[in-house]
């Protein structure tokens, strides 16, 4: 999963933010801060969480987020080009529709060159949005065949934070270890990282993995997640955005919220809802059912979201914040 | 020197142990069990409620895992390493287990169940 930060700044005063199989933000509010990410969640193979980002106009903050962009293949590729081409609202007249190729046999490669070379592509692609300031979160087939290098090789660290407009991020590698584990050296890194800051501080998590036991029936789970979440939980204000289970999906933990988007490519099952987890069947009808992003609103406190379903298939669901939760 | 593991769940006890052949009990049932990119073979794995069953684990390419969640079952199989998991079945029902070890594109698809008859 290759994630791409993207802060944007904006004239509004609200903060909103756009999440796909992981999350995302874009927003605009009276009186608030403005705040909107795009994070694409590229994963298997090439790419999964993207944020990228600017700031600038003081306290103004505008990101997006899309996730699980997918880019086992060049159809994946197109996917993500197309959805970076609508989100700067840029038609360079590459858009398709997700294949049944892909979304069937989800073209993915185990080369080492190849993986390099869908990595300098992906980076081609989202280089049209027009953001400066751009971060990257692996999935699973991006890292962990390799343990990270080629994905460190072309974006940098695989787990990190930063600061922007009041609210610590901080991303967790939980897939450069092909066994799923956080390991302790990052839990470490993680509690030095968190340590400074007041019990109350607004923190955003990306990881990739759920970090708490989804379905590990499926693996969809970390191997040492509860040792993250027993740790996150002595701050107040904690939300976790994560991909890799292709559909949108809350949660708590304690006082921590979890949230997962729709992805940009294949969409998989409910969690245990089959025998197993293979993707939704295509429907050449609706080739982009299932498929989708998240618009996240985040008021001045910077700790309450309000998250928005957005579908590919042009139809969108606005779920108020009661109807998840207050974040 | 053996490894050994006692997990009691609701629906197994099982004993995973890494430990020659030769330490098996003579009694129990070996059902052999080989993992490779990206299945298990066999994939449908049938036992007798209360029959105690000895999992015999080997890869036959790289490393790979091996995990029944609802029954507290996490193992790696090495390379060269024979890996013995001791169930006995004390609830009827299919139990999923998959690989747990990401071996490439297709590692999702790396699954199978334990399908326990009365």
């Amino acid at each position: 999963m290759i994630g791409r930060d993207h802060l944007d700044a904006g004239a509004g005063r609200g903060a909103r933010r756009r999440v796909s199989d992981g999350g995302a933000l874009e927003g605009t509010g009276k009186g608030q801060h403005r705040l909107e990410a795009l994070p694409l969640v590229a994963g298997q193979a090439a790419a999964d969480h993207r944020l990228d980002g600017r700031a600038q106009l003081g306290r103004q903050l505008q990101g997006r987020v899309v996730d699980a962009a997918e880019l086992e293949d060049e159809h994946h590729a197109h996917t993500v080009q197309k959805h970076a081409s609508d989100n700067e609202r840029e038609n360079r007249g590459r858009q398709v529709p997700p294949a049944r190729a892909a979304h069937e046999h989800r073209q993915q490669t185990d080369d080492e060159a190849e993986r390099h070379k869908r990595m300098r592509e992906f980076k081609l692609i989202v280089a049209d949005l027009k953001t400066p300031v751009q971060r990257y979160m692996p999935g699973e087939h991006d890292a962990s065949l390799d343990q990270g290098k080629a994905f460190q090789e072309h974006f940098g660290a695989t787990h990190y934070s930063f600061d922007h407009k009041g609210v610590h991020f901080a991303v967790i590698d939980n897939v450069s270890d092909p066994q799923a584990a956080i390991g302790d050296a990052q839990i470490d890194w993680l509690l030095s990282d968190l340590k400074p800051l007041p019990s109350d501080a607004p923190i955003v998590v990306f990881t990739h993995r759920p970090l708490f036991d989804l379905a590990p029936q499926w693996d969809w789970a970390t191997k040492d997640g509860s040792k993250a979440i027993d740790l996150l939980q002595h701050w107040k204000n904690v939300t976790v955005f994560y991909g890799h289970i292709h559909q949108e999906h809350h949660f708590k933990t304690g006082a921590i919220a979890h949230h997962a988007a729709q992805s940009l490519i294949f969409p998989l099952p409910a969690p245990l809802s089959q025998p197993k987890r293979a993707p939704v069947p295509w429907d050449p009808a609706h080739p982009r059912r299932g498929l989708g992003f998240r618009e996240i609103s985040v008021d001045e406190s910077r700790v309450v979201f309000t998250l928005k379903e957005d579908s590919l298939e042009g139809t969108a669901a606005v779920q108020p914040a009661a109807a998840i939760g207050t974040y | 020197m053996r490894r050994l593991h006692w997990i009691l769940g609701p629906a197994f006890a099982a004993v995973l142990a890494t430990m020659p052949v030769a330490n098996v009990k003579a009694q129990e049932k070996v059902i052999q069990v080989t993992a490779e990119r990206f299945k298990f073979t066999p994939s449908v794995i049938e036992l007798k409620l209360g029959e105690p069953v000895i999992l015999e684990l080997t890869t036959l390419d790289r490393k790979h895992g091996f995990q029944v969640s609802d029954l507290n079952i996490d193992e790696t199989v090495e390379p060269g390493k024979v890996t013995h998991i001791r169930i006995v079945p004390a609830k009827a029902g299919t139990f999923l287990f998959h690989c747990t070890v990401f071996c490439g594109s297709g590692h999702e698809d790396m699954a199978g169940e334990i399908v326990v008859k009365p």
